[in-house]
């Protein structure tokens, strides 16, 4: 099954039975407190995703590692590689 | 006696070689004249001071800057058996680069990186140790976890990064947290395998190779690395990274 089909299977499902709820499609005869609860629930899960992606994105943004130490490595390494490659006859 | 004797010998050399594993580095470079030689000087440092054997296969694509006659020298230097020319008429791509390089590769593992000095040897051995602990068919470099990271990145650049990375793994839960980095260890089975699945281009091909690898069952494990940007010489890819991104993404999560 593709990622794409996970996503429709499982999207229609919570679109089916907000929909049995809230427009109490089999009947049950369920109190209207259950609809007036079930009835804004596709906002608040778009909201709740939403702020969820914003907050990880920016935790990750922010504690995203500057790697000054291997930097700082890399280019003393740089200097001893020519060095060394310039003693071994490399002409660049 | 004689055999217990044998055995702490053997027990004394090098396990790996023991086992008879081989390390091919794939090397695609174009333009990487300045690069080339102190990637291969730190490459050939890692390995020496780790022990385990080891071939570097260039593969350059007819880079008008003369990375070649740079690659020849460095041949001549660290012999023949380490350093392997299979350079290419033309710019044909990276991942043609790939085909061409393992098919000329004689280790049982093959390793990927870029010539650009954004992938640090000195993680090789890392790679190495980690793929041994599990025995996973493929280890790849992640800059987004543990002690991984960049430098020299601005705020949008990261921003974009972490976006991007975000919403891939939202769309296609791959099981790896860094899909579109390149640096990577695959036993050469596998990765002949993937190479042959794998139909797109540039950052999406990273992608598509550990999406795939996950599709197929093979183990995945992660090293964290630090991803230094490139120092000489310039970005070949670029233009409408961003738009290519989002489109290749989509096809994956599609055909998945
Ligand atoms: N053989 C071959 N090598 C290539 C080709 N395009 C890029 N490369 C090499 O592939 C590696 C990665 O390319 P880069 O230009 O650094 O791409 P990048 O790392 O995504 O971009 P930056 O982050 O700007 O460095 C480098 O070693 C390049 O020299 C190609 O068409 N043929
Ligand atoms: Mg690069």
């Amino acid at each position: 099954m593709t990622k794409l089909l996970e996503w429709l299977l499982g999207v229609s499902f919570v679109g089916i039975a907000w929909g049995l709820v809230t427009f109490d499609l089999l009947d049950l005869q369920l109190p209207s407190v259950c609809k007036e609860v079930a009835w804004p629930i596709p906002v608040y899960l778009l909201v709740v995703f939403g702020c969820y992606s914003l907050a990880t994105v920016g935790y990750r943004v922010a504690t995203f590692n500057d790697c000054e130490d291997a930097a700082k490595e890399l280019q003393a390494q740089i200097k001893e590689a020519k060095e060394d490659l310039k003693q071994k006859g490399l002409k660049m | 006696s004689a055999a217990v004797q044998v055995s702490s010998v053997m027990r004394s050399t090098n396990k790996s070689q023991q086992r008879g594993d081989k390390y091919s580095v794939l090397l695609p470079t174009y333009n990487e004249r300045e690069n080339l030689p102190l990637i291969i000087w730190l490459l050939v440092k890692y390995f020496g001071d780790s022990g385990y054997d080891f071939e570097i296969i260039v593969i350059d694509d007819g880079s008008p800057d003369g990375t070649l006659q740079v690659a020849e020298q460095l041949q001549k230097i660290y012999g023949e058996d380490r350093i392997l020319l299979r350079p290419r008429a033309k710019k044909l791509g990276l991942g043609t680069a790939y085909i061409h390089g393992i098919q000329h590769a004689t280790g049982n593992f093959v390793i990927i990186m870029d010539a650009d000095l954004s992938h640090h040897p000195k993680f090789i051995p890392r790679f190495i140790e980690k793929q041994k602990e599990g025995g996973y068919d493929l280890v790849s470099g992640t800059r987004y976890r543990g002690d991984g990271g960049v430098y020299g990145w601005d705020l949008r650049r990261k921003l974009i990064s972490r976006g991007a990375n975000f919403l891939t793994q939202v769309l296609l839960r791959p099981g790896a947290s860094d899909l579109t980095g390149s640096f990577r260890l695959y036993k050469k089975e596998v990765l002949e395998r993937l190479v042959e699945r794998c139909v797109s281009k540039g950052y999406v091909f990273q992608m598509e190779m550990i999406v795939r690898a996950r599709q197929l069952g093979y183990s995945v494990g992660e090293v964290p690395i630090s991803f230094v940007d490139r120092v000489y010489g310039e970005s070949k890819l670029g233009g409408n990274e961003i738009v290519s991104f989002v489109k290749g993404l989509l096809t994956l999560f599609a055909t998945t």
